[in-house]
């Protein structure tokens, strides 16, 4: 069992897993990592279960000191992780000595990133996750976001021997723009709004407001009307689902979002793109297109495709042998991973 | 007429009437019941509302079109089996005092004595139509209409869990802490919501539960039980058709 302390925790670092599942019935958020696209991947490339836990960090990444030797991988946002302030590589396991400092930086592009150890962290499992969910302090570290001098177990990998050097290709590194059109279903309740209303919100650019968070985005743009108001029977919320207001204005419900609501919703977000919602900021802008629901399973199954891809690369790079060098030529920082052939 | 719904790609919703009524709630809780003792794989959870049910499921399992049809056999089975079996759970509750800080407010709004509000507002079985709004907030039905009172002008930032209180013509109890404008009456010693327990919720959507009227010892006793996991909950379970039967 190793362990790591917390030098500076970053604005809103927090422990997740897929989320919690089950519970929704009984009125509880699932919670979990927002972009599980860039989380599973880095559970992947450490040679963990897609879903152990990890760190999602908000903005700016955790500076963590190690107590063991561990391997990590950095994903999402770009960002600039670096190892005791040698630049290391996003998308690629890396190996990690005890004493060492691990800085992820600034998130650039995107939103939020991840760093996940082999091994995956060991908090305690709250309602069979290990995802925190603030507003009820549950789950997670202690029920909170990460503080300086939180110390964190991780635990034990079966073998680190070859873990480290596995790396995502580039084309399938997600791109991180500041506009993204996301793809929704029409419904449950389009028939509440005025159909000119809907060619609008289709139409039309929306932007994030400061007003966001894990639990919902909200959008500011042209005004979505309803028929006869913006109440409906208190019902239950899927994920990404697009509440709408008696304003008018449209909220994205994401993770934390509470399991039932009151407001019409006019479309919900297809499953693959809220790993897009999830790196875009307040300022950043959006536009919807509706497709069907056999175009939201397509690309579904593509993403799929493309997470069995990544465990093929894994189990391949796991038979190579490889060494990692961090080396400085004329004042430039390298850092490569050289695999023995011969 | 039963409308089937997607709601994104990875839920469908099942809505029944559009109303809120004990007898469309119950068809919720009927086809809830089905789905969830169905074996059909790729359903992952369900959410009953008052009057809907939202369906989860792994579309790499099961198609949304396949889903629609096992939904739509299930509620063709449904109505002549369901026995309706349910429970009324004793929720024990201190009224007035610093526990409950507007049972004057509610008493002098409606023209009552607090004692009145008191009955009242116990006498009665209410039915949980649905969880939500926070983990274990039970959205209740059937408020006398002779204490209904209006939500505080001003929210209050912290409300303690436990918290029994009116806004409008429902009432309910805050499982956390959490701000809000309900009237508060009283509280309960009980946890709605305990993360740690075995089974973490007290409630379910379908049951029933009555507010019994204690005193400041009793509630000591029972938080002292629950702080130890000592206290046994009274559930008293009714059977029927229709709920009224027992009464």
């Amino acid at each position: 069992m190793t362990m790591f302390r917390i030098i500076n925790a970053g604005p809103l670092s927090t422990v997740q897993d897929l989320g919690i599942k089950g519970y929704l019935k009984y009125g509880m958020p699932s919670a979990g990592a927002m972009d599980l696209f860039s989380f599973r991947t880095a559970n992947i490339l450490v040679g963990n279960l897609e879903g152990d836990a990890a760190i999602e960090f908000t903005f700016q990444g955790p500076e963590i000191e190690l107590e063991a030797d561990t391997v990590i991988a950095v994903t999402g946002g770009r960002c600039n992780p670096c190892l005791d302030s040698f630049p290391i590589p996003m998308w690629q396991s890396v190996f990690a000595k005890k004493g060492s400092i691990i800085n992820c930086g600034i998130v650039g592009e995107g939103f939020r990133g991840y760093i996940a150890f082999a091994g995956g962290l060991d908090v305690p499992k709250v309602l069979g996750s290990r995802s925190t969910y603030l507003k009820a302090a549950v789950g997670g570290f202690k029920g909170r976001k990460l503080a300086v001098a939180d110390e964190l177990k991780v635990n034990s990998p079966h073998n680190l021997d070859n873990l480290a050097g596995c790396l995502l290709p580039k084309e399938l590194i997600p791109s991180f723009d500041t506009e993204q059109e996301l793809r929704v279903i029409l419904g449950p309740q389009d028939d509440l709004f005025f159909q000119s209303s809907i060619e609008v919100f289709l139409n039309s650019i929306y932007e994030i407001t400061p007003q966001s968070d894990r639990m919902g985005y909200r959008l500011k743009g042209p005004i979505i009307k309803h028929k006869n108001g913006a109440d409906i029977i208190t019902d239950g919320i899927p994920l990404g689902a697009i509440q709408v207001p008696g304003e008018g204005q449209p909220i994205i419900m994401l993770s934390d979002k509470q399991a039932t609501g009151g407001y019409a919703k006019v479309a919900t977000v297809i499953s693959t793109d809220l790993n897009k919602v999830a790196q875009l900021k307040p300022g950043d802008n959006i536009r919807f297109r509706s497709v069907t629901l056999e175009e939201a399973h397509k690309a579904l199954d593509r993403q799929e495709k493309v997470i069995n891809n990544i465990k093929a690369l894994f189990n391949e790079s796991r038979q190579r042998k490889v060494r990692q060098l961090k080396f400085r030529i004329a004042n430039e920082d390298y850092f490569v991973t050289v695999e023995e052939i011969g | 007429m039963i409308q089937y719904k997607n709601a994104g790609d990875r839920a469908l919703v099942v809505e029944f009437e559009n109303e809120i009524s004990e007898k469309v709630n119950q068809k919720v809780q009927d086809m809830a019941a089905a789905v969830e003792s169905c074996s059909v794989k790729g359903i992952e959870e369900v959410v009953p509302a008052y009057r809907s049910l939202l369906i989860f499921y792994n579309p790499l399992i099961i198609s949304g079109s396949h889903l629609k049809q096992t939904l739509i056999d299930l509620a063709g089975n449904i109505e002549s089996s369901v026995v309706h079996r349910t429970v009324v759970v004793e929720i024990p509750t201190l009224y007035g005092g610093d526990f409950g800080p507007d049972l004057e407010y509610v008493a002098q709004y409606n023209g009552l004595s607090r004692e009145t509000v008191i009955k009242v507002h116990s006498e009665r079985e209410y039915l949980i139509y649905m969880l939500g709004f926070t983990p274990g907030f039970p959205y209740l039905g059937g408020l006398a209409e002779e204490i209904a009172t209006p939500r505080l002008e001003v929210p209050r930032t912290k409300t303690p869990a436990g918290s029994v209180g009116i806004a409008g013509s429902q009432t309910g109890i805050y499982p956390i802490q959490s701000p809000g404008g309900w009237r508060i009456i009283g509280k309960t010693p009980l946890k709605l919501f305990d993360p740690n327990r075995s089974q973490p919720f007290l409630l379910k959507a379908g049951e029933y539960l009555k507010f019994i009227p204690i005193d400041q010892k009793e509630y000591e006793e029972i938080e002292h039980l629950v702080a130890a996991g000592k206290f046994e909950v009274m559930r008293k379970e009714i059977i029927g058709a229709d709920k009224n039967d027992h009464v």
